[in-house]
């Protein structure tokens, strides 16, 4: 009998779904396989491939078997195909097929809405590992540098994960859409990453944190809501995707927690109360807190235009064909068919900002951004209760959602981070205290020195609370190569 | 008072509010709010389900409760509630296992200590109960190798490997083995408890084995079952247990160990976790370890290899030819200068550790010598375990 909880190393690529008695798959991956070599290859700079690193590996899907930790040179990772366990009798979670059976084939009449799903998703998680290729060279630890690489090793893994579906499928127009996912590359000019956000260079270590938690987020409740989709291959893919994903949300969360704590330790060895004294806090190497609050801005506006229309079409389309569901739409009290639901949207009327009620069904986009935003929020808090420990007069606050924004209702218009409509010119004189400017990033940019020695940071942030792996504090997470 | 039980919690300071531990408990007894996750003591059944998963370690948090916290007051938590102090009863109190049995069977071994254990400040964060009888681990024997040379005395060096289930151990830890068979009653048997005599990343580095060190005993059930095992047995394997018998991280504290027989389990694998991480540049170990002859001395071959540097050795014969008897507590009085000027120093930590009984000999060897320097034992001692310097597991 099959085994669909252990991993099966029988062929070059571990897998959890019998690849060895499906040649046609198997033949399709292991010609795709080299040029995601290569691509790994030519990304990550040489010293840190040969590098030995602390990685877990999954090596069953099940609780006990997903984080089984060792050193690894990243080349040699056992990226794979894994899903989570099918569950017997699921059933098709929402809109018009609800209560009918999942598909564990593609169905026709929806083969081109999935694909294109897939594909979005799978060019979403290469691309992220191109914007953070050189890190590396400025991690402010050896700790920070494996959680770097652990979370680039597994943005490759939900890569495989989304080529398995394509090759296994959709055919021939599958493998040429997985070849694509390695042709495009992040910010190149003839051929970019299919989302804005996704073609920015990630420049420095603070912005690689906020990343993570902002639009990693996103890609969660991205994740979230395929998981609950009637086609089941996906929807086990995407299970096993998120337990995955939680380890990209904490590296954001808690980097980012760890440079607000050094800057409050920071002020207050130094008698600094005004978190406003700027110069004199970037005196001791660490980012002040206003900094910190215009980085959060950019991070979470940019992430907010990944979910795109507020009223749309095709996402009602997704929903209704059972495709693509809510975040824990098994959890909703609903009809999950919203035949005669509505939900408020933004809207501007007469230049005013207002939240009417239209067809909940047009509004699954909104629905799912009010979730990110509500789940984005909690860690906000998180990060304040390190400042009022400090004893410090600041909050970091998420800013209005119409601020800063390209895609959407909010596009074209000049907000502020508190939601107020202003004129061109007040924008214009505002936004030197609400985004980075270059004087940010150079400064930001000057604190990222590499620190490789074990258990050592560099003066912007502080040591985690607990280590990976119930590791002590010293622990070499990364063994570096060196040339 | 209702009796005290033994209740999980999240560390809200630490979670990041990913809900993976809520979507992996089977019986959805983890829940949240706008502000925490939170696990409900009514329903949570300890099966571990959600401590390997959790990406932050925030998920490994116990606490012994006379009134367990209800879900209003961990979400309201900012922080994890201190461990109030239920008393000394360490089997109804303690955290060295959530099961019952297992805890009152690692009670009664640290009874020697004259109250409750408490582990060494710096020691690591142990994992204890990842399995239990009904959800048993399975190991794999790699190893069966005799230690002694002596006719009456079998010891054996037994090797397990995990495979790739998590069996995360410390030195000092115990696990449970379950011996096949079921008693009369028709249950399966309960297990017995082994103390692991390798280091924490494993019997060889970083593979996810580990040794035991176990005595055949004349009509013993699961020890002539343990002695017998081949390469490639299955064993089934609970566990581990035991949050106090653990190594100090902060490399400068000096050990000193007195053990008997294969109560030198634990010894060793603290031996080889320094040898492996400070070397000869930690505070230094001491050992007084006593047999009957070299011939049935465990690891008498491997010992003479550790250089002193590492561990000072007091090798103790009762029953060697031609010499008269003597104990560790023999030994220890003639050493008393040095032993002495150990138990003054804050930075000593005691290990006891072999058959009961074997620390009211000690007991008395120490009471004598702090008597040289003017200190009254008993005294001493409770400052010691209160600190979490003082360690006795005697079976």
């Amino acid at each position: 009998m099959l085994d669909l909880i252990n991993v099966s190393y029988d062929t070059l690529i571990p897998n959890n779904v019998g690849l060895s008695t499906d040649k046609r798959v198997l033949k399709a991956l292991e010609k795709w396989h080299p040029g995601y070599i290569n691509w790994w290859n030519d990304l990550i700079p040489d010293n840190f491939q040969k590098s030995l690193v602390y990685l877990r590996t999954a090596v069953s899907v099940d609780p006990k078997g997903w984080a089984k930790f060792d050193y690894v040179k990243m080349p040699e990772y056992r990226w794979g195909i894994l899903l989570a366990p099918q569950v017997e009798g699921r059933t098709i979670p929402c809109g018009e097929h609800a209560g009918q059976p999942a598909w564990q084939e593609v169905p026709g009449e929806y083969r081109n809405m999935l694909k294109r799903l897939i594909v979005i998703q799978g060019d979403t998680e290469p691309a992220s590992v191109e914007q953070q290729r050189f890190l590396g060279r400025t991690a402010p630890s050896l700790y920070d540098m494996r959680n770097l690489f652990q979370v680039n090793v597994e943005e490759g893994r939900h890569l495989w994960a989304m080529v398995y579906l394509l090759h296994k499928y959709f055919g021939a127009d599958g493998r040429e859409e997985a070849d694509d996912l390695l042709r495009r590359q992040s910010g190149s000019e003839e051929a970019p990453r299919m989302l804005g956000a996704f073609n920015e260079e990630t420049p420095d270590w603070l912005s690689f944190f906020m990343f993570t938690y902002f639009t990693d987020r996103d890609g969660k409740m991205q994740l979230e809501s395929l998981a609950q989709s009637g086609f089941d291959p996906l929807s086990r893919t995407c299970r096993f995707m998120l337990t995955e994903e939680a380890h990209h949300m904490f590296v954001g969360e808690t980097g980012v927690g760890r440079t607000i704590e050094r800057t409050c330790q920071i002020m207050a060895e130094n008698g600094i109360d005004d978190p406003y004294d700027i110069e004199k806090i970037r005196s001791f190497g660490v980012i002040d807190l206003p900094t910190i609050q215009k980085k959060l801005n950019l991070h979470y506006t940019l992430s907010l235009d990944l979910f795109g229309q507020e009223v749309s079409t095709n996402a009602a389309n997704a929903f209704n064909s059972g495709i693509k569901g809510r975040y824990m739409e098994s959890r909703i009290d609903d009809d999950h068919k919203l035949t005669n639901a509505t939900y408020p949207v933004w809207d501007m009327v007469d230049g005013q900002l207002v939240r009417h009620e239209v067809p909940a069904l047009t509004a699954i986009n909104m629905r799912l951004r009010d979730d990110y935003s509500r789940d984005a929020a909690g860690g906000v808090g998180r990060w304040n209760k390190i400042i009022e420990k400090a004893g410090i007069a600041f909050e970091m606050k998420l800013p209005h959602e119409a601020f800063n924004r390209k895609i959407g209702v909010f596009a074209n218009h000049n907000f502020n981070p508190e939601g107020q409509l202003v004129s061109g010119a007040e924008f214009d004189k505002g936004i030197n205290d609400w985004l980075p400017n270059k004087a940010d990033g150079d400064f930001i940019q000057s604190l990222m020195n590499p620190v490789y020695e074990p258990g050592k940071y560099a003066s912007w942030i502080s040591p985690p609370k607990v280590g990976i792996d119930n590791k002590p504090g010293d622990f070499e997470y990364v063994k570096l190569h060196m040339a | 008072m209702n009796k005290p039980i033994k209740q999980h919690l999240i560390d809200p300071e630490i979670c990041i509010r990913c809900y993976t531990c809520e979507m992996t408990c089977p019986i959805e007894a983890i829940t949240h709010d706008d502000s925490n996750v939170v696990v409900d003591a009514e329903k949570c059944n300890f099966c571990m389900d959600c401590i390997p998963v959790c990406p932050t370690g925030s998920i490994d948090e116990w606490r012994v409760v006379s009134e367990p916290y209800s879900l209003e007051d961990q979400f309201a938590f900012s922080e994890l509630p201190a461990q109030e102090d239920l008393g000394q009863d360490e089997a109804s109190t303690g955290l060295e296992a959530l099961d019952e049995a297992m805890a009152t069977l690692l009670a009664d071994a640290h009874k020697g200590a004259g109250g409750k254990a408490k582990a060494p400040a710096s020691a690591a964060k142990p994992s204890v109960n990842m399995y239990n009888l009904g959800k048993p681990a399975v190991a794999k024997v790699q190893g069966n190798y005799r230690l002694t040379d002596d006719d009456g005395h079998d010891v054996r060096h037994i090797i397990l490997d995990f495979g790739g289930q998590p069996f995360p151990v410390l030195e000092g830890q115990s696990i449970g083995i379950i011996p096949p068979g079921t008693d009369a009653d028709g249950k399966p048997l309960l297990p017995r408890l082994y103390s692991v005599s390798s280091p924490r990343d494993g019997e060889r580095p970083n593979y996810n084995n580990l040794s035991l060190t176990v005595k055949r005993e004349e009509g013993g059930l699961c020890s002539n079952y343990v002695c017998d095992l081949k390469q490639g047995d299955e064993v089934q394997v609970t566990g581990p247990f035991g949050a106090t018998f653990l190594l100090p991280d902060d490399p400068s504290a000096r050990l000193l160990m007195i053990c008997t027989g294969t109560g030198s389990a634990p010894m060793r694998a603290f031996t080889m976790r320094r040898q492996r991480t400070v070397g000869a540049k930690s505070g230094g170990m001491l050992m007084f370890f006593g047999a009957r002859s070299k011939g049935s001395l465990p690891y008498f071959g491997p010992l003479s290899k550790v250089p002193e540097s590492l561990l000072k050795q007091h090798l103790v014969f009762s029953r060697a030819e031609g010499q008269p008897k003597e104990y560790v507590q023999d030994r220890l009085r003639s050493e008393e200068d040095e032993v002495a000027e150990m138990l003054q120093d804050p930075k000593t930590h005691i290990y006891i550790c072999g058959l009961r009984g074997m620390e009211e000999g000690v007991e008395q060897a120490f009471t004598n010598i702090a008597e040289s320097f003017g200190e009254q034992w008993s005294a001493l001692r409770d400052t010691m375990r209160e600190e979490g310097r003082y360690h006795v597991e005697t079976y």
